[in-house]
């Protein structure tokens, strides 16, 4: 059975994608899966030969055809969304045309199915594209959301989907999943079922207030969840804040990593923490990695 | 004038900028409000040490439906698009989490059996703090509806002096809710390749919707010249380079403003308000 572990943050850029990356060099056997789909970064380290690709439709949209509409305003007033307005092209029977603005339009279907005149098509939108590919460290399934586009959660949904069927196909121990910041719809879509959490923070009042509320959403899902301090001496008084305000929260601090600016290195020569060095951060994100595989079962 | 703060990647400094401009710009004695739309995990209020005055219950509508009056004909599950109503044993049946509230069930009932009640799903505080008109967003923990609450946020707030919104991160639904109706966005990255693959993708998100915009680079000195590089090919005008201090980060972990530790810094930000100003009049940073 394929284990599934998630890394988040509450906060951004505290360093999730670096230690996903740096974990997945580490284990040998894993899927990975870049589940950060508004701001996708992981491929920039794992290189991915893409071998499979496709078009991922999330929904679809309602647009208004000019030649048919009678301008009797019906879908404006049932619109909940703003997203209609009388800025279309005129026809033979009104002078303007109500048309519809596809990056406000939710596809609810309400004015299709209200219009009078049949005048709404209704297709389904291209929101983005997904990948399976291969890299250096085993299979791995990401995506691009297309600009400005919606369902950001159930194209989560479904590379985690997919990624745990291929894990399971390859007999792979662990499927390591990249989230993304925030305890909204993307970050739910990517901790629903999976078997533990580890949240990287940073000693910072920042952080410690996001922590609090991702754990929050963490718990009230029930996953095992781990909190692993990153730039821990930018303020050890803060870190120990942390782990005390985590302790209270139920949440598992399994480690400190102190500022080093081989997390930037690294990504800038396209390598993983634990190719660019075998330092001492290397030695610490080891006994990380050991502590959340024994955590994951 | 409303100037939304915004980037691709997070952690890039957003609240850092936004914070810094509401206050350099109030200590100037401008007039200016400030709005934390990043309503997930908003931090701005942190630094400014935000009063609040009135808190707004934020809601959604959500169906109700009366089981002695529905017939159990199904028209208003074969509607809904995100499966928030089915008929279950010839009634329907809601699931609240899925609404996104269109009220479509409600208008094809052909019985009049449904109607709308409120749902909250956060709040919107207001209030101030040292010449800083503040207002934030708070989405409850396991709500997904960010945009709702952003949208009622700015709403209540009014659009008089200088507005700076601190958008959320990423380029999807949440952060065109920040930024759709903004005057300027400012992007805030970082001198990296992440940094630049998230600016590529903003940048992408506000030319789409017709927005002038710049570039913020901060920690410059880390990292690589590929998002220097980047702007210049695209034309897009870099007006602020923040050093990599550890003083800096130092301040912002103990939620302490840059322009109070290091005042030194204050000029700074007039400046690139005044650069933010001429780019929109011109629109020469598109």
């Amino acid at each position: 059975m394929t284990k599934e572990v998630v890394i988040i943050s509450g906060k951004g850029g505290t360093g999730k994608t670096s230690l996903a990356a740096a974990f997945a060099s580490l284990a040998q056997d894993a899927v990975l899966a870049d589940c950060d789909v508004d701001a996708a970064d992981l491929h920039l380290l794992m290189n991915p030969r893409v071998l499979r690709k496709s078009d991922f439709s999330g929904g679809r949209l309602a647009a208004i055809d000019p030649h048919t509409c009678v301008g009797c305003g019906k879908c404006v007033t049932l619109c909940r969304f703003d997203a209609i307005s009388l800025d279309g092209p005129g026809n033979d029977v009104v002078g303007k045309t109500y048309c519809i603005d596809p990056i406000a339009c939710e596809g609810c279907k309400v004015c299709v199915e209200f219009c009078p005149a049949e005048a709404i098509t209704f297709e389904p939108a291209i929101n983005g594209q997904w990948f399976v590919s291969e890299t250096r460290f085993g299979s791995m399934v990401h995506a691009r959301l297309g600009i400005a586009q919606e369902n950001s959660g159930k194209l989560v949904t479904l590379i985690r989907k997919e990624a745990k069927r291929i894990a399971e196909e390859q007999h792979k121990h662990l499927l390591i999943v990249d989230g993304s910041p925030g305890i909204g719809c993307p970050v739910i879509a990517s901790i629903t079922g999976a078997d533990v959490v580890l949240i990287v923070t940073e000693p910072t009042l920042s952080g410690l207030h996001d922590l609090e509320r991702v754990g929050q959403l963490t718990r009230n899902f029930g996953i095992k969840t781990l909190v692993c301090i990153n730039k821990a001496d930018i303020n050890p008084q803060m870190s120990d804040q942390i782990i005390h305000d985590a302790e209270k929260q139920d949440l598992t601090v399994i480690g400190q990593l102190p500022y080093d600016d081989a997390f930037t290195k690294a990504q800038v020569m396209k390598a993983t923490l634990m190719e660019y060095t075998g330092g001492e951060i290397a030695e610490q994100i080891k006994t990380l990695w050991r502590q959340i595989v024994y955590a994951a079962g | 004038m409303k100037i939304a703060i915004a980037s691709g990647k997070g952690g890039t400094g957003k609240t850092t900028l936004s914070t810094n401009l509401a206050a350099a710009l109030a200590h100037d004695g401008r007039r200016v409000q400030y709005l934390d739309c990043d309503v997930e995990e908003p931090n701005g209020h942190i630094f400014l040490k935000s009063r609040w005055d009135r808190t707004d219950d934020v809601t959604v509508g959500v169906p109700r439906v009366d089981l002695d009056t529905c017939t159990g004909c199904g028209k208003c599950g074969q509607l809904c698009q995100f499966s928030a109503i089915v008929t279950v044993k010839g009634k329907a049946l809601v699931f609240e989490q899925l609404c996104h509230s269109c009220g479509g069930c409600m208008a094809i009932c052909p019985a009049g059996a449904i109607r709308e009640v409120p749902r909250k799903i956060g709040v919107a505080r207001y209030g101030g703090s040292s010449g800083i008109a503040t207002g934030q967003g708070l989405l409850n923990i396991g709500a997904i509806q960010s945009p709702a609450v952003i949208r009622h946020l700015k709403k209540g707030m009014g659009d008089r002096g200088i507005v700076i919104l601190d958008a959320p991160p990423g380029t999807s639904c949440p952060v065109i809710e920040a930024i759709r109706d903004c005057d300027f966005v400012l992007l805030v990255t970082e001198p990296t390749p992440f940094g630049l693959n998230d600016l590529e993708l903003a940048v992408g998100m506000v030319r789409q919707l017709g927005i002038p915009f710049a570039v913020a680079v901060n920690r410059c000195d880390i990292g690589d010249d590929s998002v220097v590089k980047y702007c210049r090919n695209e034309g897009i005008s870099v007006l602020l380079e923040i050093p990599n201090d550890r003083q800096i980060a130092e301040a912002y972990s103990r939620g302490e403003m840059m322009v109070q530790a290091m005042p030194k810094y204050r000029s700074l930000f007039l400046e690139l308000f005044d650069d933010m100003i001429q780019c929109t009049r011109k629109k020469v940073c598109r």
